[in-house]
């Protein structure tokens, strides 16, 4: 049955991806659902477009909970205090389980990797099984019952024995009907990513945890919808060094900042193990911004804009605001790159921040 | 529409047991004295429960991507698990009220415990009096009406104009029903006050007259009267708190902008008195579900799951206030103080707290005094009058503020009077700013000005600017906010494209950038 309510849905899902009413996309805010992933909490992200009202400001006063604790003690995030005027919907929270794959795929539905070609002979493809249709062969795990019983009950009223008083319904062969899918093939290219990470000194705890989940999620989502993509880790402070996945998502070090010396072992990877015309090639770094010279990031630029950026599909700079960073770096990069759309910078300030800086750097149609 | 019509797939009646259930609830209900009107119940399978609350419980409404927003959340929010609808009703004559086709049958019993509880609410409050009870063919009306300018003047037009009008949708008067506020007057009122002497002398023989009519009294008197005249010329005469109504009757509008206008106000007007008793109304049906259930309805072997669901309901979570929780407990309270005599002069004058714990008159009024509580009461007052000290202690209650250094929300107070406080500031107007309409003149120049009474929060300028963007387009010319920032005079102007803020300080501006 189609709901009356579709066609706003419909409307709703344009609006957000920005085909209509572009003048709405400003009140847009990646509203979320906390969901539960073991004993990590995780959101699921869902736009929300807020409609302007006259609302109270920043001396909002808190408001009024319930439960233990001392004065001074940390209550938790207040919740909305469901104020929709209205209906009075009985509402149940329940903890969900999302499995990270899930997660991947609802985060995945705006995401692409950009500018991705077809290249080199390790062809590799993003295929899925969809349910899509019904057949009359098949095993009998994929049985559709309902349509099955369905046939039969025609074939037996057709045939004149189906008798309402014992309603029997007994499927022959001919009745039964499978679920039968179809195989989506888009071949793609080979892939690599390779995730650089500033672990330097001036990289608080917060702002390292802040690109641990940015990569992670990239990681993810890449994981989950291209196959045999390659990924490589490095990490620098003066000296950068590459490192396997789980060290990446844990190491905690410390020290100065060289942001060439990752550079340099990335060209070194991507000459040895990558060459361009084989592979799409898509290098992330991120960095509070904080080189140790100008020097340095002048030998950067050259790194880049000579062989980085001439292989890459696209290369993307993630920067954390962080408390002793200058932030140069980002502005650097932009000033340098300002007309390279191969290039794509993004601040991340804040945890909430992360979505949305995965959108600016995977986003469709950017 | 038919009393007997079902909204939806193949119009579903009830299953024979749940027929069965309702009969023998709602007898249960009248004989504890519940009061409401014939109850229709339909089985929903999710999407069609999620898709009518996304409509704010009606079948139908007018086309708006929000509703679709809405209906996204609550579906995603289902399908993860996160959180579901098990019970909605409608205020309506008949009351068409909604169960969840998968619930248990111990569920459906419990939901239509509570559906009843919600429908003699809205019977017997006074605060839904005034509501329109065929409010079911009225929302149809609106959609065909918006869906027929729809069709003269396309999506976006009236999509654009509807999403302005949602901008000012609380700017309404919700005691509208309840005060008179202005006197209708006429011009003639104002041109015989004007003409009339307006001071009276005493007699008085010329040597005595300005002792009897002393000349500053009289030049006083004549000041007032000239002010008084000058106020009924005023337009509106007195701060108007129904900005929507104001709007669509001065604004400078096309009829079909009047015509969609009014569909909103009205649909506000209309939801108005149930975000005024959420507590008191969910408290009230959490009551009667909860006495109902575990008095007569309840099977031994679903105590379990009843127990599950129940406290899922009433469930606190942290750092924000559950009304069904709030509720059912306050009139608990109010029963159990009733029941033993624990109130008036005697009460309030004893401060033995030894006497105070084990008063206990055997007055027995508890029943009939929630009854009456639940007929004249709405959130503020019920707050404002039934909550104690002793209340907010055993409950836990405590106000809680944000800790801007470290980064998160923080336990205040637990003292009753700071709790008590926030409590009913919250509830003030929903917490909602307060404005009114004090100038339609403004300047001489057919200009609005809207006031903010400032209660000591101030307005988020960003917000604010947004929606007078919205108000400006709306009125037609360019319109003014009076309100206060850090304790500031601050006017913020829109004329429809450009947003000035006159006495704003700068860095709140640069932080925007």
């Amino acid at each position: 049955m189609i709901l009356n309510i579709e066609n706003d849905l419909n409307r709703f899902k344009e609006i957000v991806k920005g085909k209509v009413r572009k003048d709405l996309r400003r009140y847009m805010s990646s509203g979320e659902m906390i969901g539960k992933q073991g004993n990590k909490r995780v959101s699921i992200p869902l736009p929300q477009i807020g409609i302007p009202r006259f609302r109270y400001g920043k001396n909002d006063t808190g408001g009024v909970g319930q439960g233990e604790g001392d004065d001074g003690d940390a209550v938790g995030q207040p919740g909305d205090g469901s104020g929709k005027a209205g209906d009075q919907p009985g509402q149940h929270s329940i903890e969900a389980e999302v499995s990270l794959e899930e997660l991947a795929e609802i985060m995945g539905e705006e995401l692409a990797l950009p500018r991705i070609e077809p290249r080199g002979s390790k062809q590799i493809s993003s295929e899925r099984d969809r349910y899509t249709g019904i057949s009359k062969l098949g095993p009998e795990a994929l049985r559709h019952n309902k349509r099955t019983f369905r046939e039969a009950l025609k074939r037996q009223i057709a045939s004149g024995t189906y008798a309402p008083a014992r309603p029997v319904i007994v499927p022959i062969k001919d009745d039964k009907r499978y679920r039968s899918w179809k195989t989506k093939n888009e071949p793609q290219s080979a892939a690599v990513i390779i995730y650089m990470m500033d672990v330097s000194g001036s990289m608080g705890n917060e702002q390292k945890e802040i690109v641990r989940l940015e990569a992670f999620w990239i990681d993810t989502w890449l994981r989950h919808n291209y196959k045999n993509v390659e990924t490589r880790f490095i990490i620098h402070d003066a000296a950068a060094r590459e490192v396997p996945r789980d060290v990446f998502f844990r190491t905690k070090e410390s020290g100065g900042t060289l942001i060439s010396s990752a550079y340099k072992l990335a060209v070194k990877i991507l000459e040895e193990d990558y060459p361009a015309q084989d592979w799409n090639i898509y290098p992330f770094h991120f960095s509070d911004g904080d080189n140790w010279s100008a020097n340095d990031t002048r030998s950067c630029m050259k790194l880049l804009n000579e062989h980085i950026i001439p292989v890459s599909n696209q290369f993307s700079y993630g920067q954390v605001d962080s408390e002793y960073g200058s932030g140069q770096f980002y502005k650097d990069l932009n000033e340098q790159f300002a007309k390279d759309e191969r290039v794509v910078t993004s601040r991340i300030p804040r945890r909430d921040a992360i979505m949305d800086s995965i959108k600016e750097f995977l986003g469709k149609g950017n | 529409m038919a009393h007997d019509g079902y909204f939806f797939r193949s119009r579903r009646g009830l299953p024979a047991e749940l027929v069965e259930a309702q009969v023998r609830v709602e007898a249960i209900a009248k004989g504890y004295g519940l009061d409401f009107c014939e109850i229709v119940f339909e089985m929903c399978d999710y999407d069609e429960i999620n898709m009518i609350a996304a409509y704010g419980g009606f079948p139908t409404r007018y086309p708006h991507w929000r509703f679709g927003m809405d209906f996204l959340q609550m579906r995603k929010g289902y399908e993860y698990g996160l959180q579901k609808i098990y019970e909605m009703v409608i205020n309506t004559v008949p009351s068409y009220a909604y169960l969840l086709d998968n619930n248990t049958f111990m569920d459906q019993k419990l939901v239509m415990a509570h559906v009843t509880g919600h429908v003699d609410f809205f019977t017997n409050s006074s605060w839904f009096a005034h509501t329109n009870r065929k409010m079911l063919d009225q929302m149809a009306n609106h959609a065909a009406r918006v869906r027929r300018h729809i069709d003269a003047r396309g999506v976006s037009t009236v999509e654009q104009f509807i999403d302005a009008c949602l901008s000012i949708e609380n700017l309404i008067d919700p005691y509208l029903h309840h005060i008179r506020r202005t006197r209708p007057r006429s011009e003639s009122d104002i041109e015989r006050a004007s003409l009339e002497p307006g001071v009276v002398k005493l007699p008085a023989r010329s040597y005595m007259d300005k002792y009897i009519n002393p000349p500053e009294y009289i030049a006083a008197q004549r000041k007032k009267k000239a002010e008084e005249v000058q106020q009924m010329q005023r337009f509106p005469e007195s701060p108007l708190r129904d900005v929507m109504l104001f709007i669509i009757q001065n604004g400078r509008m096309a009829r079909w902008q009047q015509d969609v206008m009014g569909i909103i106000r009205d649909e506000a007007i209309y939801f108005a008195p149930q975000a005024q008793t959420k507590i008191m109304n969910e408290g009230w049906a959490s009551y009667w579900h909860t006495t109902m259930m575990t008095r007569d309805l309840l099977e031994d072997s679903e105590v379990i799951d009843y127990a599950d669901h129940h406290s899922g309901t009433v469930t606190m979570r942290p750092g924000s206030i559950n009304p069904y929780k709030i509720g059912i407990e306050l009139y608990r309270h109010i029963e159990r103080r009733w029941d033993k005599g624990q109130f008036g002069k005697d009460w309030l004058d004893c401060d033995d707290v030894v006497v105070k714990r084990d008063w206990d008159k055997g007055t027995g009024l508890g029943r009939q005094k929630i009854f009456e509580v639940r007929r004249s009461h709405n959130d503020i007052t019920f707050i404002d009058e039934f909550l104690t000290e002793d209340f907010v202690r055993e409950q836990g209650l405590f106000t809680y503020e944000y800790d801007k250094r470290a980064g998160h929300y923080k336990v205040d107070s637990r003292e009753f009077s700071a709790v008590k406080q926030k409590l009913l500031f919250m509830l003030s107007n929903r917490g909602n700013p307060r404005i009114f309409v004090t100038d339609g003149n403004h300047a001489n120049r057919g200009e609005l000005e809207l006031t903010h009474q400032h209660e000591g929060t101030d307005i988020q300028v960003q917000w604010a600017e947004q929606t007078l963007r919205n108000v400006a387009n709306l009125w037609g010319r360019p319109v003014h906010l009076v309100t206060q920032v850090d304790d500031n005079r601050v006017v913020l102007h829109h004329d429809g494209t450009e947003f000035k803020a006159e006495g704003l300080k700068q860095k709140g501006r640069r932080r925007r950038a």
